[in-house]
């Protein structure tokens, strides 16, 4: 029989804010264990928490990037249960009246666009990190009440690849959006899965699993591909799933079971008395609206039907912001687009790379580029003439057009002058002459290098080769 | 005798250098050191500390500053054992705090200081304000100081023996259910519950988020009002704070109480009511009604259902503010083999019975199936009594009721009966879960033994001022307040 795999993921992500959630403590990865702390984020008696409004905002940005309803009513409730990591031993979080709800991610996969459902983003602090030692164990609460914001998807995922891919389309977005930094090596990111096959076809869920402790996307991936054969395996050998939590081991690279349904914490959620609901107004939703960016994937399918230019270069203007924000003011009225964006991802981006500089120090405007193509394109200058130019506006800036005034780089199209060189080199070159009256075409080329030559380059290449063949065959 | 003065006597005497703040915090460690052994109102006492704020009072009062600055510049104040004060225990009258120390001020505590209190003495309390006798306290129970046979009233009972046996010119408490105005009533003093969001909870180690509020435990209405405008305000550190103007509470006192309606209960005046208390209360009514007063009889119809909503909510929440002590951080410890172990038996041996009781309470009524039935239920009651309040108060100004059913009773009659004991909070308990504002004042004595009855009052949301204002007009008409425990 065929199984078909249904995968849900729930992403948790630390949010870019200066200070943490509830209290005033730099957010902060790194530092000496628990010195980025005070009284609040400790959970000493007497503390209350006071919401950090950029968490709350960031929180708020991210279902408007998400595609989700930021509703008018949300709040915050404690999540109960006891654990060393956990200072007060309930987490701050939002149950049944979230931030943001119903919204979907659509992204790059298999050759198309797939979509998945988010079933909500909810905000909750973090919690401190526990080391085991040979005789004891330590709490670092520097990341404890970091805010956290807690991506839930809909089981809208059939594989390990396009988990993979759904994850790094959603952290493209959260990056995007300068929600998160999105650090994986700083735990910035983690998942927990969810998984339960069934056979192909079936409408009925299968057993759910859920898979926690992964915080690579490889991981979530090697965890999909491990769990999945595992769970149709049972199943086809008789067995019995049973609805439980595992753990990934990513050195062994298996999940084990934690804890089953039975022992399932009772989480005995209600709502947090120190804190009012939030009310978000339309002043404030808009004033988080107005922070609002283009998500990556809509950048990627403007840039490629607006100005035709390819997949490939239109990723490039997606990883790179400023690059590509550059490339649309130096498009604009341009009527070849490939040639700028093939000017800005070869020549510019390569002379940053070099100059170690970025696009905002540039010497000249983005027209600059723009003229430099048409000028190329009208036979001002040639290819070659065309490197020199953009040398000179990279390091000192100015106009392509007074450059090569300045330099004298204008190609010459002047039918005289051009003839009387094509004259010369026929006078001089009687051989290759007859070679080219004789049939052999590829002669020209030792005459237009001549021509070239003598003219220092100035002559444009494609009228020398019309005049020669002209002079010749008459 | 400078132990004897009410803290607006004392800054008078303060003012006009015919006291010291020294001398006035000597008194008190005096009086301490010769009642304190019967009363047991302080579990912990920095002598030199106080002795130490107390000459700093001085060198600020010799420099210039004043009472109209700093309102209670010299004062000696006692502070329930729940108040976070840098460097000075908070143990909440449990064992499982240990040898904590706060790090840190909390909002009240600080500005007490900037009022220029002397902040002295941890005074006891039932452990973690759960209880209503303060019989429920790992430092032994405090004693009423009109009959020491019999208790102060709780959870803030340390507060109120403290202000009636004269060790200190004031305390300050926390009332969740009653546990400002039923010590209040029981010792004879003045205990002000202010409106939820009045005064910050920052620095207050929680019992019940929702319900509990910051208040004084004084002498006389104008201490009173001194004392709340010197607490009162919102805080940036505590989202749950109102942003409502403080005005000057002590502006309004005096004057008769022409044209003020005051509303009777219908539901409170029940039959349960001891006939000295009731006797007293009425005697009570009528003297308003001379001051000027129109009665009205209001119905609460969902009083009834007060007690067992708040025992809902409160246990909820406070299974969730104690669930922190737990040994790992701070306090007591009594290690195990895993974290779980060690959770069980340090809260085991740590806690108190009744708090064990609480928390077992609150887990359940918050387990998966049981929440609808009991803690949604309980807030949508809640919602109910909150209406009752509202429409009451849509015909009268102040609402006005015995603050106890009964005059305080005797150490261990009620500690094998939790429900008996949470029933005698009935008066008290639904303004905490309207959230509104209550004072308890003393309105008479019984015969044999002596003991004080409180009369309560019940005021709109932040109308603290008509509330002190009409507390006010009582208490100067009658002669209750002067009277001291004869220790």
């Amino acid at each position: 029989m065929e199984y078909e795999a249904v995968i849900g993921l729930e992403t948790h992500c630390q949010l870019k804010t200066k200070s943490k959630m509830f209290c005033g403590c730099a957010n902060e990865f790194g530092a000496e264990p628990n010195t980025n702390v005070c009284p609040v984020c400790l959970g000493l008696p007497g503390v209350l928490p006071v919401p950090n409004e950029r968490a709350l905002q960031l929180t708020a940005l991210t279902g408007y990037l998400l595609n989700c309803e930021v509703p008018g009513f949300a709040k915050f409730d404690r999540k109960n249960y006891f654990y060393p990591d956990v200072c007060k031993d309930y987490q701050i979080t939002q149950f049944d009246f979230p931030s943001t709800t119903t919204g979907h991610v659509d992204f790059e996969f298999g050759g198309g666009i797939e979509r998945v459902r988010i079933t909500r983003a909810h905000l909750e602090e973090d919690v401190g990190k526990n080391s085991h030692f040979d005789q004891h164990s330590g709490v670092d609460f520097n990341r404890a009440g970091v805010p956290l914001l807690e991506i839930v998807s809909e089981p809208d995922l059939g594989s390990a690849d396009m988990a993979y891919e759904y994850l790094n389309a959603l952290k493209d977005i959260l990056i995007y959006g300068g929600i998160s930094d999105c650090d994986m090596e700083k735990g910035m990111v983690r998942c927990d899965v969810n998984i339960s096959v069934r056979p192909k076809g079936n409408e009925e869920l299968g057993v759910k699993v859920e898979i926690k402790n992964m915080n690579t996307f490889s991981g979530v991936r090697r965890a999909i591909n491990y769990e999945v054969p595992r769970q149709i395996e049972t199943i086809e050998c008789g067995g019995t799933l049973v609805q439980e939590t595992r753990r990934w081991d990513d050195v062994a690279g298996i999940t084990e079971s934690m804890r089953t349904k039975e022992h399932a914490h009772d989480y005995r959620y209600f709502p947090e008395p120190d804190l009012m609901p939030l009310k978000p107004d339309n002043a404030w939703l808009a004033e988080v609206r107005s922070q609002m960016v283009e998500l990556p994937l809509v950048r990627k399918q403007r840039f490629v039907n607006d100005y035709g230019i390819t997949a490939q270069d239109a990723d490039v203007f997606v990883g790179n912001v400023p690059l590509g924000g550059f490339f649309e003011q130096a498009v604009e009225g341009s009527d070849n687009p490939k040639a700028i964006a093939n000017w800005v991802i070869n020549n510019l981006q390569a002379h940053l790379t070099e100059a170690e500089t970025s696009v905002g120090d540039l010497k000249f405007a983005p027209e600059a580029i723009r003229e430099l193509v048409e000028i190329i394109d009208e036979g001002t200058i040639s290819s070659k003439g065309a490197q020199e130019v953009f040398a000179e506006l990279f390091e000192h800036g100015g106009s392509p057009k007074s450059i090569v005034d300045a330099k004298g780089l204008a190609q010459v199209s002047d039918s005289v002058e051009l003839q009387k060189w094509c004259q010369d080199a026929i006078d001089a070159n009687p051989g290759p002459v007859d070679d080219v009256r004789n049939g052999k075409e590829n002669a020209i080329n030792f005459l237009k290098g001549q021509v070239m030559k003598s003219s220092r380059g100035k002559a444009n290449p494609q009228l020398v080769g019309e005049t020669l063949v002209k002079l010749i065959k008459g | 005798m400078l132990h004897e003065l009410t803290l607006s006597a004392l800054t008078a005497n303060l003012a006009a250098g015919k006291v010291s703040a020294r001398e006035a915090m000597q008194a008190c460690l005096d009086r301490i050191d010769a009642v304190d052994d019967r009363v047991n109102a302080f579990i912990s006492l920095d002598r030199d500390d106080a002795l130490g704020q107390a000459d700093a009072a001085d060198a600020a009062l010799a420099k210039g500053d004043t009472h109209a600055d700093k309102p209670l510049l010299g004062v000696p104040i006692s502070l329930k054992d729940l108040f976070c004060a840098k460097g000075q225990p908070v143990n909440c009258s449990s064992r499982i705090l240990g040898d904590f120390r706060s790090p840190y001020d909390g909002t009240v505590v600080r500005k007490l200081r900037d009022a220029g209190a002397v902040l002295f003495g941890r005074v006891n309390m039932d452990e973690f304000a759960m209880g209503s006798s303060t019989e429920n306290s790992a430092f032994g129970h405090s004693h009423n100081p009109w009959d020491l046979e019999r208790v102060p009233g709780g959870s803030s009972g340390g507060s109120a023996a403290a202000v009636a046996a004269q060790e200190c010119f004031a305390s300050i408490g926390t009332d969740t259910g009653g546990s400002l105005r039923q010590p209040a009533a029981l010792c004879g003093c003045v205990g002000l519950k202010p409106t939820y969001g009045r005064v910050s909870r920052y620095g207050v180690v929680a019992f019940a988020s929702s319900l509990d509020q910051v208040g004084p435990m004084a002498r006389d209405v104008r201490d009173s009002a001194v004392l709340l405008g010197a607490i009162a305000g919102q805080d940036p550190l505590d989202s749950t704070s109102v942003p409502v103007e403080v005005s000057d509470y002590t502006a309004v006192l005096g004057g008769d109480l022409k044209g003020v309606k005051l509303g009777l209960p219908t539901e409170y005046l029940t039959d349960g009511i001891d006939p000295e208390v009731r006797a007293a209360f009425d005697a009570a009514v009528k003297q308003c009604e001379v001051l000027g007063a129109e009665i009205h009889e209001v119905n609460m119809p969902h009083t009834e259902y007060g007690v067992a909503t708040y025992y809902i909510v409160a246990t909820a929440e406070a299974s969730a503010n104690l669930a922190r002590f737990d040994g790992i951080r701070y306090g007591e410890r009594v290690e195990g083999d895993d974290p779980f172990s060690l959770y069980c038996k340090t809260r085991g041996r740590g806690f108190g019975e009744e708090v064990k009781r609480r928390i077992i309470l609150g887990t359940y009524v918050l387990s998966s199936g049981y929440y609808d039935a009991y803690y949604l239920r309980a807030q949508k009651v809640r919602t109910l009594i909150k209406r009752d309040f509202e429409q009451a108060f849509e015909t009268v100004d102040v609402l006005i009721t015995p603050t106890m059913p009964i005059p305080a009773f005797k150490a261990g009659e009620k500690t094998d009966d939790p429900l008996q004991m949470y029933l005698s909070d009935i008066f008290t308990i639904s303004c905490n879960l309207a959230g509104t504002c209550g004072i308890s004042l003393p309105c008479g004595f019984t015969s044999e033994p002596k003991l004080p009855i409180g009369l309560q009052l019940l005021g709109k949301p932040f109308g603290e001022s008509k509330l002190l204002q009409i507390a006010h007009a009582y208490e100067q008409a009658t002669p209750w307040h002067n009277e001291r425990a004869a220790l």
